[in-house]
């Protein structure tokens, strides 16, 4: 199998550990990714709050990119990017007219043929190699958060449901986690505020936190590294929170779905990454006789 | 509408360019408050989501001003919460958005959205530069922009240890395109100022 | 030779602000054949049909144009103008320079042209009119009322009382529909069931009414007057004359846990049962689905405990075939479910309930004796919240209109609860209060002043639950759109008013239209309620729209009057307009040659075969023959038929050739 991949800004940097382990879990379920060449950043938020022109021109240059390159399909990994790609997809798709002129800007041809893929969808075509390579199961009861735009709005994105989403929830049953029920897994995060108002961050991951390890999570599950970000990186910010507000701090940790998976295929740690995380990755050792994961 | 204002003849009003850009027509609004109640930062706005269409839906410039001066504008996280259940099927994230070109455009920007528009013009200002985001170099310019120089001290020594701090830029190879773009959308109001 | 009338009328200022009406007149005045052409304001009114009549008599016209509105709007105005003054109804033509000219038109020189046009054409297939009767056809006086609800028991008890045989059929096991259900009715608060049970009896009593419970509608054809209608009377599994109504076998049935549709799923019945105390008839049902015997073939036990010995497995569905004069359509309406709300956690948390549900808890026959408990504990909940407008009047959910009566219930179950707890908190979280009817807005607010009930005007974004506690997260827009977030005991969402599931198919077994939301549709949104466009077919209650128990009522007794108009005659006047297939002198008999491709052609299967026999008794031909009670004159056969033997009166080949020539 191959297909097109569009790491996005994150994963070259704040969120290394995604692209780390998505790599490796690709490859050992044999999986050829064709990153897609000289790909530029999709604007993420920035782009479409101030100009929304440019936030249709940025994605329309990467897929564009993935045309010319012979890309029926680009795995993008982070939600946000995905989002931003099938939002401008979209509107250039029900508005022929503003296709020209983003062509003109950026200055090659876009004929709006390349689909976009999450990693859950793809992680669901090879649930049958995975369930066949799986070496470990991952015994722990996991508080699956999908975050905002990995799912919503549903008439752009077309995935799975807009309230309670079962997608990840399946994909880690599949490798032998306890998906809890809960009702935050798309409350959002806090997204591009980490920098401008960690207090917000802080608030809502404060939140989506104590509401997970209250029913029992021993990790929380993420595919996307802003969520990631601001409930790994912003930690303290939060416990800081939870402190002041009569709440519980809490060393849970953040796990990519690809990390979960990469565990279960029995790549090693260091490989997916897990080190990279701010808040230690320390599970309790499950009932059964596989060993707690430790890093 | 109300006395003591003129349209001037020709031009749009906020109700209009709103359908113009974004498609949506704000009349479809019947103020249910679904959005607001569903908002995750809906008790920090100063105004709500209900509330900023009440007043741009009314078609008064009075009113609209003081929407568009709104911090609650600056606070809406994107996260599309609001258009998913909204019952008349209205994508209020996507004129949200049009009301921030709006404000910027009209230099009526609230004081507080200080920082979060230098966040996105640090982050756009990168972009441009080498075609994908250098997280340190729109750290730099961030907090260049906005004197918080002491943001995350404490945050970034760690990240550092863990790899996470690429200090190499990544850069496209065709920047020079990029820019180009960015000339060609980027509508002045919304550049590099400040 | 012809002596044509012609009258144009201006209705007002609808056709003349486009046509040059005068000109019409004038310019109409001078075709051959015609001996009178005026003009005038009102033609439809009483001087203008004076006009007519007079003009008839004083001219001596054999035919009379009248150029207006559409003929569907006055056609029949007209025709009787000109039957009183002695001419033939059918020599009466209507142009419709409104609908097909003024309307649809600028005004100029092309359009008055197009009117001329349109007169002339009229002219000279009036010219070819020939004189027809009304054809008489019987009526059975037997009416069918489809639906046991409150409509279908009020209209079949006004048709019985008016002197006419009624068969009332219910899909299931009793009469009383959702009336049956509630708990008190707005704005009395009055027991439901205590003034519906008396109906229910009367109607089960009443000399002319046969009640067929559990059956079903499966087939209807014929035509106003004479339908045959073929009803399913489901297997009871019981003989319902050796049954006495004991009781004894739902007491024994050891299966109980099968979930209770009349209790909403919040009560547990036998497998065989009867749906609710008061049900009528107060006879037993076997679940077949459910029950152990038609699983396993184990149990019997209630056979083994009837003192009647009324138990009978083998019994099969059957079915009647009635003869029927006319039909009332009372089939009601369904609620939308919790698990059409995926913010409000798809139907999985139990204490999130439906108005329905609420009524259930709230009743003193229901599964809680009419205590307010949590479906989930039991536990008396110490806060409920009631959102109105759920799924009402919201595009995404695909029902954009209103429902009409949650406004009203959400007070009354709010003030119920308050009435039952004291203590208690009630929360309604709304868009409007739709409280229209009499003394409708003083029970409204009898709820917010008297009953302390706390409004709060907005919507609910999501609710989910947390330590047992469901967490309402609402806003108040009168506070600007101020997040308001509740931590309720219980939920009841006062869901969307929808068509029945199977509206659809029971609208196409019976011919009748339907919207797009599966509600029947009236004949005329103002003027004719209770009609639909299918000639002796009429409507009552929620299958038409969301409406309250009054409003079913009247419509119910209106639908009724219809019936009762309609069996005021002993014969149907139908009009003549019907396929006729020539008949020749011998040696020919017809220019119809047997070849029935009329036949398969009729959609309202109206033709049938003629054997012409000789003296002797031997078949010479066969050839078509129209039935003319059955005729709907849609001239299909006539397109079809090879040597053009069958022609329709009143639109016969040569008028409609001439129109074509004359344009």
């Amino acid at each position: 199998m191959r297909i097109g991949y569009y790491p996005g800004c994150s994963l070259l940097g704040s969120s290394r550990e995604f692209d780390e382990s998505t790599r490796a879990v690709l490859k050992a379920l044999d999986v050829e990714l064709v990153e897609v060449p000289d790909w530029n950043c999709c604007g993420a938020s920035s782009a479409h709050v101030l100009d929304h022109e440019l936030s249709l021109a940025l994605p329309a240059r990467i897929m564009a990119l993935a045309e010319a390159a012979g890309l029926d399909e680009i795995l993008a990994p982070c939600a946000a990017c995905s989002n931003r790609l099938l939002t401008a997809r979209q509107e250039l798709s029900n508005h022929p007219e503003k296709r020209a002129e983003i062509e003109t800007a950026i200055g090659m041809p876009y004929a709006g043929r390349v689909r976009i893929v999450n990693v859950l969808e793809v992680l669901d075509r090879l649930k049958d190699r995975i369930a066949e390579k799986c070496v470990a199961s991952f015994q722990h009861s996991v508080a699956c958060y999908y975050g905002c735009l990995l799912v919503r709005p549903p008439r752009v994105v077309d995935f799975d449901r807009p309230e309670d989403p079962q997608s990840l929830d399946r994909v880690m049953a599949s490798v032998g986690a306890n998906p809890i029920d809960w009702p935050f897994k798309t409350e959002c995060c806090g997204a591009a505020f980490s920098m401008t108002r960690t207090d917000i961050v802080a608030k809502l991951g404060a939140k989506i936190l104590s509401g997970a390890v209250k029913r029992g999570a021993e990790a929380l599950i993420v595919a996307c590294p802003m969520c990631h970000s601001n409930l790994d990186l912003r930690r303290d910010a939060i416990n800081a929170h939870l402190k002041a507000n009569g709440g519980q701090p809490s060393d849970v940790p953040v796990l990519f779905v690809t990390q979960v998976i990469g565990l279960a295929l029995g790549i090693d740690p260091k490989t997916l990454g897990l080190q990279r995380h701010l808040v230690s990755v320390q599970l309790p050792k499950a009932e059964s006789a596989t060993a707690g994961t430790t890093v | 509408m109300s006395s003591g204002h003129h349209i001037v003849p020709g031009e749009a009003t906020l109700i209009e360019r709103v359908k113009a850009l974004t498609g949506v027509q704000l009349s479809h609004c019947y103020q249910c408050g679904k959005c607001a109640a569903g908002c995750p930062v809906g008790d920090q706005m100063d105004l709500t989501s209900s509330q900023i269409f009440r007043l741009v839906q009314l078609g008064f410039p009075e009113l609209e001003e003081k929407a568009l001066r709104s911090e609650g504008i600056w606070l809406c996280l994107a996260c599309e919460t609001c258009s998913t259940r909204c019952p008349q099927e209205i994508e209020i994230s996507k004129v949200m958005d049009a009301l921030r070109s709006e404000a910027l455009k009209r230099g009526l920007s609230h004081p507080k959205s200080r920082d979060i528009l230098a966040f996105h013009r640090a982050f756009l200002g990168a972009v441009k530069l080498a075609g994908r985001l250098n997280e340190v170099g729109m750290v730099a310019d961030y907090k260049r922009r906005t004197g918080h120089f002491l943001k995350d001290i404490l945050v970034a020594p760690r990240m550092f240890l863990k790899g996470k701090l690429g200090l190499i830029p990544h850069r496209i190879k065709d920047r020079a395109g990029l820019r180009a773009i960015f000339r060609r959308t980027l509508s002045k109001n919304t550049s590099d100022r400040g | 030779m012809s002596r044509i009338g012609i009258f144009i009328c201006h209705c007002g200022e609808n056709i003349s602000a486009t046509v040059d009406c005068a000109r019409v007149a004038e310019e109409s005045g001078r075709l051959p054949g015609v001996v009178h052409s005026v003009d005038y304001k009102y033609m439809c009114s009483d001087p203008g049909q004076r006009m007519i009549q007079e003009a008839i008599r004083e001219h001596r016209l054999d035919g009379v144009v009248v150029a207006a509105c559409s003929p569907r709007m006055h056609e029949a105005t007209f025709r009787r103008t000109v039957s009183e003054a002695g001419l033939n109804p059918y020599q009466c033509e209507v142009a419709n320079l409104r609908e097909h000219c003024s309307w649809v038109h600028e005004k100029g020189e092309s359009t008055t042209q197009k009117a001329i046009d349109l007169v002339r054409l009229l002219v000279e297939k009036v010219k070819r009119n020939k004189p027809l009767l009304p054809i008489q056809v019987p009526i059975t006086k037997t009416a069918l009322v489809v639906g046991g609800g409150v409509a279908g028991i009020q209209a079949a008890i006004d048709i019985a009382n008016a002197g006419h045989k009624v068969v009332l059929v219910e899909k299931s096991p009793s009469i009383g529909g959702h009336m049956s259900q509630l708990s008190e009715t707005f704005p009395t608060l009055d027991c439901s069931q205590c003034i519906l049970t008396p109906r229910m009896v009367e109607a089960a009593q009443h000399p002319n009414i046969e009640l067929m419970t559990y059956s079903e509608v499966e087939k209807v054809e014929g035509f106003i007057g004479n339908f045959k209608v073929t009803v399913r009377k489901k297997a009871r599994k019981v003989d319902e004359k050796l049954c006495t109504g004991c009781g004894l076998c739902t007491q024994k049935c050891p299966n109980k846990k099968i979930p209770d549709a009349f209790n909403e799923g919040l009560g547990k019945r036998g497998a065989i049962y009867v749906p609710f105390p008061q049900a009528v008839p107060n006879k037993p049902v076997i679940d077949t689905v459910n029950c152990t015997f038609f699983k396993t073939g184990k149990c019997k036990v209630c056979e083994k405990v009837c003192p009647t010995n009324a138990i009978r497995f083998e019994q099969e569905d059957s079915h009647v075939t009635l003869d029927i004069g006319a039909i009332v359509l009372a089939t009601g309406f369904q609620l939308m479910k919790t698990e059409a709300f995926p913010e409000y956690g798809y139907g999985q948390h139990k204490d999130i309930i439906d108005g329905m549900q609420f009524e259930r808890l709230a009743s003193a026959s229901g599964p809680t004796l009419g205590a307010i408990q949590r479906p989930s504990d039991g536990k008396e909940p110490g806060t409920i919240v009631f959102i109105a407008c759920s799924g009402s009047r919201d595009r995404a959910k695909g029902v954009p209109y209103c429902s009409k009566i949650c406004c009203m219930y959400t007070a009354k179950h709010a003030m119920l609860y308050k009435h039952k707890v004291h203590g208690g908190k009630a929360y309604v979280f709304y868009m409007d209060i739709r409280a229209a009817g009499k003394a409708y807005d003083e029970f409204t607010r009898r709820a917010i002043e008297e009953d302390e009930v706390s409004y709060i005007r907005g919507r609910v974004s999501r609710i989910y639950e947390e330590d047992g506690q469901l967490v309402v997260k609402g806003v108040d827009t009168l506070l600007g759109g101020m997040p308001v977030e509740i931590k309720a005991d219980m939920v009841v969402l006062a869901t969307a008013v929808q068509a029945q599931e199977d509206s659809r198919a029971l609208a196409q077994t019976l011919h009748v239209s339907y919207d797009s939301y599966g509600f029947f549709a009236e004949a005329h949104p103002k003027l004719r309620p209770v009609e639909t466009n299918t000639a002796g077919i009429f409507l009552a209650g929620a299958c038409q729209a969301p409406r309250d128990i009054p409003e079913t009522v009247a419509q119910a007794s209106g639908a009724a009057a219809k019936v009762a108009g309609l069996f005021s005659k002993d014969e149907l006047t139908r009009e003549p307009i019907v396929a006729v297939v020539n008949r020749q002198a011998p040696p020919l008999f017809s220019t119809c040659v047997g070849c029935f491709l009329c036949q398969s052609a009729c959609p309202y299967s109206a033709i049938e075969s003629e054997e012409i026999k000789n003296r002797a008794g031997e078949v010479i031909r066969t050839v078509a023959r129209v039935n003319p009670g059955l005729c709907q004159g849609c001239g299909t056969c006539v397109a079809t038929c090879r040597t053009k033997a069958i022609d329709l009166q009143g639109y016969s080949n040569e008028q409609l050739f001439a129109e074509v020539m004359a344009l």
